[in-house]
């Protein structure tokens, strides 16, 4: 039996790696797939801890935060695909309008 | 609700219409005002009709303010000295509206002058109907506001202007005076009503307040004294008494029936009627009596000195008028209430009939107001020659026209009432003789003599429309019979037994109410005064029109110092203006500038450096957003963990 300290930090891992990858990659796509990943990070710990205490309301749980997940996914393609029409790019660092 | 509740009201419904429909009703805005305030007239005199009668009317409209033992109601209270005052303001005030018709026709501020005079009636017949102090208070305030709103009529001419705001700062310093006795007269009575003032006064007699109390010092004062004297400022004020008189000559900037109705026959009058209202609380202090007695005496022969040298013929009758209030003071201050106010009925009638005689004049010359360039002009206005005529001997006091009458009831008061009384009768009869030469120096001037009149000035030359020579005949008629109802004779004198149940003679007025033979041997002193006054100008603005030039020069310096009104204005400029001025120039360079702007504008500054620091956060990048979201985070659950 795997202890439940190896998915938690499991979990640690890809939050982090999804973390620095939202806060250092310039591409919009990336980003969001960085997004994904902090998301999924929080879904294996939903899972571990279900397993741990032997309560089914965490499986439930993420269940929800995956529909979430998708719903954010396709509204977040939308917008970069609008973005993309009107700037012709998806490097965040060119799209830095709203400010002073 | 009886009828007395229209009298002030029908003049408040012409203000209204008019102020707020002028601007639709314009030149037709005499339609509404005058027979709204003839109306008004039709029920002053029924009402004093029924108070005649020995009724007494009294109308309480509603509670103004009950808040504790602060209980003020607007209430309308018609006794004989209000029913007197009420003949007087709404007489002159419908005459004096007629008279603006023609007056003021084709004036672009028509309307807006039928609105002001016509909230000016109202105010003043609410001031004299008042029941209590707030009442009297805020009415006093009012009629002072259309006072200021009126001179400045002509608001683009500068010196209107300036005259408007210095007589509403002049008054102001009355006021506050007035305002600070209303006070104390609360606190001591604990009421602010006539009546429950009147019966609570006996009981402080004697009653000291310590002035320094709040320094710990010891400085006892009557308390019955300070709030007579305190009121009495006030009075000062309105009446242009010394040393508040300074604002009624330049008053005379405003409209021509301004002067005769607000500056001559009712606002100015307000004092003098405050004092002769309030006289059980003045009985009680002889040093408040002493007072108004002096101030009024004082001012009577003081602005007679000036009005001689004037050359402004409304000047002129402006102070006239002051000289004239002096005299009801005096009569006041001496208890001699009765005669104050007969002499302030009268007075009324025939200062109105001069003012408005000099309006006509003036209406006439296209303007012009330098007797210096008038003359002659008896054959070309002889109905306003004629009425004026009439009001110059009603105010030398000649018989048997109105001011004879209550002029020398003053005097004979003054007279008989024993100690000082010889010095004011003295002082009244130097005024008497004055008072006839720069009169009668007036009528030769304007009507007399040859016409120094300009060119273009006599080709205009006309008699004035009926509508204005109409007043001026009724207020002539006037002039000369007013002065009946106080006959000195035994039985003749209806006015004194008319205003008694009101006005409790002094008792040093009291033992004088007599007539006897020194009475009419007086008179006859006294009229020789105003006698000799007249051939005095006669004299010299007739027969010889050099004298007068070679007396200025031999008595320059008299000469000056009344032709300069004393210095006052220049005294109180020096004394009172510049270092005011020049106080406020400090504080809004010092203070104002530098401590208060810079205040509000350091604070502005800081929030700009401040703004201008954070501002740099906001890059635009997205990921330094992230990443301050992120550290903040940590922040927060790091301080969750190891707090």
């Amino acid at each position: 039996m795997v202890p439940l300290s190896y998915y938690l930090t499991l979990g640690a891992v890809l939050f982090v790696i999804g973390v620095v990858g939202v806060l250092i990659r310039k591409n919009i796509i990336i980003i969001l797939l960085s997004i994904e990943l902090m998301l999924n990070a929080a879904n294996i710990n939903f899972v571990a801890f279900s397993h741990y205490l032997q309560d089914i309301t965490g499986q439930v749980f993420v269940f929800f935060v995956m529909t979430v997940a998708a719903a954010e996914v396709a509204i977040g393609l939308a917008i970069i695909i609008a973005l993309y029409r009107n700037r012709s790019t998806i490097n965040v660092e060119d799209i830095s309008l709203m400010k002073w | 609700m009886s009828s007395i509740v229209l009298i002030p009201l029908l003049p408040l419904v012409a203000f209204l219409v008019t102020g707020l429909f002028g601007r639709w009703i314009g030149p037709r805005a005499h339609w509404v005002a005058v027979p709204a305030v003839a109306g008004s007239w039709v029920l002053s005199v029924a009402a004093f009709l029924e108070v005649a009668g020995g009724a007494t009317l009294h109308e309480t409209l509603y509670r103004w303010i009950g808040s504790g033992s602060l209980n003020v109601d607007i209430a309308l209270h018609v006794d004989q000295l209000t029913a007197v005052m009420l003949l007087l303001v709404t007489t002159v005030s419908a005459l004096v509206h007629l008279y603006t018709v023609g007056y003021l026709h084709g004036d672009k501020g028509y309307a807006r002058f039928f609105a002001y005079i016509a909230l000016f009636t109202f105010s003043m017949l609410m001031l004299v109907m008042a029941d209590n102090f707030l009442q009297l208070y805020v009415f006093w305030e009012a009629v002072g506001l259309c006072s200021y709103l009126l001179i400045a009529h002509w608001y683009e001419k500068k010196s209107a202007c300036d005259a408007a705001t210095k007589a509403f700062v002049v008054n102001r310093i009355g006021d506050f005076g007035f305002g600070l006795g209303i006070l104390l007269a609360f606190v001591t009575f604990g009421s602010l009503d006539y009546q429950a003032v009147f019966s609570a006064a006996p009981d402080h007699v004697g009653q000291t307040i310590n002035l320094l109390g709040w320094a710990g010092g010891e400085w006892p004062v009557d308390v019955i004294t300070l709030i007579a004297l305190l009121l009495f400022v006030g009075a000062v004020g309105k009446s242009a008494q010394l040393p508040l008189h300074t604002w009624l000559p330049d008053a005379m900037e405003g409209p021509t029936p301004i002067s005769a109705l607000i500056h001559a026959a009712t606002m100015v009058t307000a004092g003098v009627f405050l004092v002769a209202r309030l006289n059980p609380l003045f009985n009680l202090s002889p040093v408040a009596m002493d007072v108004v007695a002096w101030t009024g005496g004082v001012t009577a022969i003081f602005a007679a000195t000036i009005a001689l040298t004037q050359n402004d013929i409304k000047r002129i009758v402006a102070y006239s008028t002051v000289s004239q209030l002096g005299y009801m003071m005096m009569a006041c201050g001496l208890g001699a209430y009765a005669a104050g106010i007969f002499h302030l009925l009268t007075h009324g009638a025939f200062k109105a009939l001069l003012f408005l005689g000099c309006g006509s004049v003036i209406h006439a010359l296209s303007g012009e107001q330098d007797l210096r360039r008038m003359g002659g002009l008896k054959s070309a206005m002889p109905i306003t020659y004629w009425t004026f005529l009439a009001g110059a001997i009603a105010l030398a006091g000649i018989p048997p026209f109105a001011g004879f009458f209550s002029k020398d009831e003053i005097l004979w008061k003054a007279f008989s009432s024993g100690g000082t009384g010889v010095l004011f009768w003295a002082l009244g009869l130097v005024t008497a003789f004055l008072t006839a030469f720069y009169i009668f120096r007036l009528v030769f001037s304007v009507f007399h003599g040859r016409s120094r009149v300009s060119k273009e000035a006599a080709h205009h030359l006309h008699e004035s429309p009926a509508v204005i020579t109409i007043p001026l005949v009724a207020l002539a008629i006037l002039s000369l019979t007013v002065g009946w109802v106080g006959i000195p004779a035994e039985g003749m004198n209806a006015i004194d037994p008319f205003l008694a149940p009101v006005l409790q003679a002094h008792e040093a007025a009291e033992h004088a109410a007599g007539h006897s033979g020194v009475e009419y041997a007086l008179m006859l002193v006294s009229v020789a005064a105003a006698a000799c006054g007249i051939a005095l100008a006669y004299a010299f603005y007739v027969v010889s029109p050099g004298l007068p030039q070679r007396l200025a020069s031999v008595a320059g310096a008299l000469y000056r110092v009344s032709f300069n009104k004393w210095y006052v204005d220049e005294i109180y400029d020096a004394v009172f203006v510049r270092p005011t001025v020049a106080l406020a120039r400090a504080l809004w360079r010092g203070v104002d500038v530098a401590i208060i702007d810079g205040a509000v504008n350091g604070v502005g500054r800081v929030t700009q450096a401040w703004a201008a620091l954070l501002r740099l956060m906001q890059s635009g990048q997205l990921q330094h957003y992230a990443l301050f979201m992120a550290l903040g985070a940590v922040l927060v659950v790091g301080i969750y963990f190891f707090r």
